[in-house]
């Protein structure tokens, strides 16, 4: 199947694809540990100002992609408040680069995550904490035992909803990373540049269906993961 | 010795409550829903932080407001049985029952895992989810993971209210086999009075945040001032007995109590095993001089101790057997009748008895 599917795609058009997938993987991956923060700063803190990162981590669903790319590309660029720390200290730049595409990416899916996990973290019966409590288990050996498993499902079936929809990022990713072919060229820029090319219609036309496949298939596997895990943790019966 | 005392504002509720008792020993706090109960077992095991006041358990200060200390519930070993079980869902039983064990302090002491599967009766569920198991079974193993958490203090709040009859039946003995199995000081929440008369040592009445009454449970049992105990069919007093003999021919058991003795339908249970009866008021006849040709099996001679009030047309009658107290309900009309007076000697007619058979050990 992957011959077939390499025969079927140009070199060109594989790299996207491939590129994609690790552009979605990277930005699960690291913005998985502060989104699972954030789900329980929001869910459980008690705190000044918490609605005002309830407001910050929920603003790129609702602000146009472009605008947060263009906000990155202030902050983490060259000459940018923290993009020219990166630059001096670690020689990390950010700008035009995969590891900034998954950043944008990462940033876009932030809130799908962090919903996700935050459902879960207040679906999680906080009596069960308070048992462990009594049985002699102290904060971070209670979140870990007790609270993360039961909160696994959520955690997955976020990470695998902010992948698909990684695999899509569009506006946020042009306009901080650019579209360049194997460095930032990811699948919906790719499809976005064959339409922009006279004659890219079967390009576009095939690499939209690869994008629509995947996406359905993230949402299928999400779903199926989440009842997988349910099940596990034995909430079937109530 | 567990020195107790509250106080803490909810929006429309104040509680107001300080009692203490003798460790070890099973101190029941029984009183009706909302009367804030649990909530005083929820500061002891810390999860609540009152507003005020202190808790000792043998000598260990857990909470004083006065000093600012608060021992961390985690720190203060106190094994907790909740009502709804609250077993790790996502664990084996095996692993529930080893989450305490495994943070216990190293050098408690306390039963050891085959021993208290054992003693629960749950070997066969060691492999399964908590969501595979009943609403008893539930509770055994919740019970065991507080115990093999080597508790300090054993913490029940209404262990088997959430249980019917069948469960409940299934869950009680087990609870009053611990009771003289360990040595652990227990503190037990309910509003069922017959977990009172099973298990309490010292009982704790408690109402709208206030204590009404603490004390023994055979002291307060024979109070006839405490509505509350009346929420029962009817007044009656606790004793805790001693199987004395088997009368195998005549199919009896006898009992001891603390100035006399009773006979019952013969129950397999061995010499010296201790047994609580619960004898009702209205179970208790008297008469003035020694009947003759009855076939009620039970006769003692008692003192009148005391006339206390009762219904609209009976009155309770407070007698005193030996060192022990029983109450009988007679008609005020009988009271005039057989002219009875404080210090009069009476017999009295017991015409049926509850008991139930506890560990060997005794009350301690």
């Amino acid at each position: 199947m992957l011959e077939a599917a390499t025969g079927w795609l140009t070199a060109e058009e594989w790299e996207a694809v491939r590129l994609s997938l690790s552009v979605a993987l990277r930005s699960v991956v690291f913005g998985l540990p502060p989104a699972v923060l954030a789900a329980w700063l929001l869910a459980r803190g008690r705190f000044p100002g918490r609605s005002l990162l309830d407001a910050a981590v929920h603003l790129p669903l609702v602000m146009p992609p472009v605008v947060v790319g263009w906000l990155l590309l202030v902050t983490f660029g060259v000459r940018g408040p923290v993009g020219s720390l990166l630059n001096d200290w670690f020689g990390l730049r950010l700008v035009f680069t995969t590891g900034g595409a998954a950043l944008a990416t990462a940033v876009m899916s932030f809130p799908l995550i962090v919903r996700a996990v935050r459902l879960s973290l207040e679906a999680v019966d906080q009596g069960l904490e308070d048992a462990a409590r009594t049985l002699g288990a102290g904060p971070f050996d209670r979140f870990f035992t007790i609270t993360l498993p039961l909160i696994s499902p959520g955690i997955l079936s976020g990470a695998i909803t902010a992948f698909a929809a990684g695999l899509g990022e569009f506006g946020a990713v042009i306009t901080f990373a650019s579209n360049i072919p194997g460095q930032t060229q990811t699948l919906p820029l790719a499809i976005y540049a064959a339409t922009q090319t006279p004659g890219g219609e079967a390009t576009a036309a095939k690499l939209a269906g690869v994008s629509f496949a995947l996406a359905v298939s993230g949402l299928l596997l999400a779903e199926m993961v989440s009842r997988r895990m349910q099940r596990l943790l034995g909430r079937e019966r109530g | 010795m567990l020195e107790i005392s509250l106080r803490h504002r909810f929006p429309g509720f104040a509680l107001d409550a300080a009692f203490t008792a003798p460790t070890p020993g099973v101190t029941v706090i029984f009183g009706p829903s909302g009367c804030g109960k649990s909530t005083v077992l929820a500061a002891v095991a810390g999860l609540l932080r009152p507003a005020e006041g202190r808790i000792s358990v043998g000598g260990v200060t857990l909470f004083d407001g006065g000093a600012k200390k608060f021992v961390a519930p985690e720190k203060r070993r106190c094994g907790v049985v909740f009502q709804d079980s609250r077993l790790f869902p996502h664990l084996s039983v095996e692993s529930n029952l080893r989450y305490g064990l495994k943070r216990a302090p190293k050098d408690a002491e306390g039963p050891g895992f085959d021993e208290v599967v054992s003693l629960l009766g749950i070997e066969a569920l060691l492999g399964r989810r908590p969501a595979a198991l009943s609403g008893g079974e539930k509770q055994r193993v919740a019970l065991g993971r507080a115990l093999l958490s080597r508790p300090a203090l054993l913490l029940m709040d209404e262990p088997l209210a959430a249980l019917d009859a069948a469960r409940k039946a299934e869950v009680l003995p087990y609870l009053a086999r611990l009771r003289h199995r360990l040595r652990i000081p227990l503190l037990y929440v309910t509003h069922a009075l017959d977990e009172v008369d099973r298990l309490a040592d010292t009982l704790v009445l408690m109402q709208a945040g206030r204590v009404l009454a603490a004390g023994p449970l055979e002291a307060l049992a024979a109070r006839t001032d405490l509505p509350m105990l009346a929420g029962r069919q009817d007044a009656g007093v606790v004793l805790s007995c001693r199987v004395a003999a088997q009368d195998e021919a005549r199919g009896l058991t006898r009992l001891d109590f603390p100035g006399g003795s009773l006979v019952v339908p013969q129950a397999a249970l061995a010499l010296g095993h201790a047994v609580r009866l619960r004898i009702q008021a209205r179970d208790v006849a008297i008469a003035t001089s020694r009947p003759e040709g009855l076939s009620v099996q039970n006769l003692l001679p008692a003192t009148l101790a005391a006339i206390e009030p009762g219904g609209a047309h009976d009155v309770l009658l407070r007698l005193a057997v030996g060192d022990s107290i029983l109450l009988s309900r007679v008609t005020k009309d009988a009271v005039g009748r057989l002219g009875l007076t404080p210090g009069l000697p009476v017999w009295a007619l017991i015409k049926a008895v509850a008991f139930f058979a506890e560990g060997r050990d005794g009350a301690g």
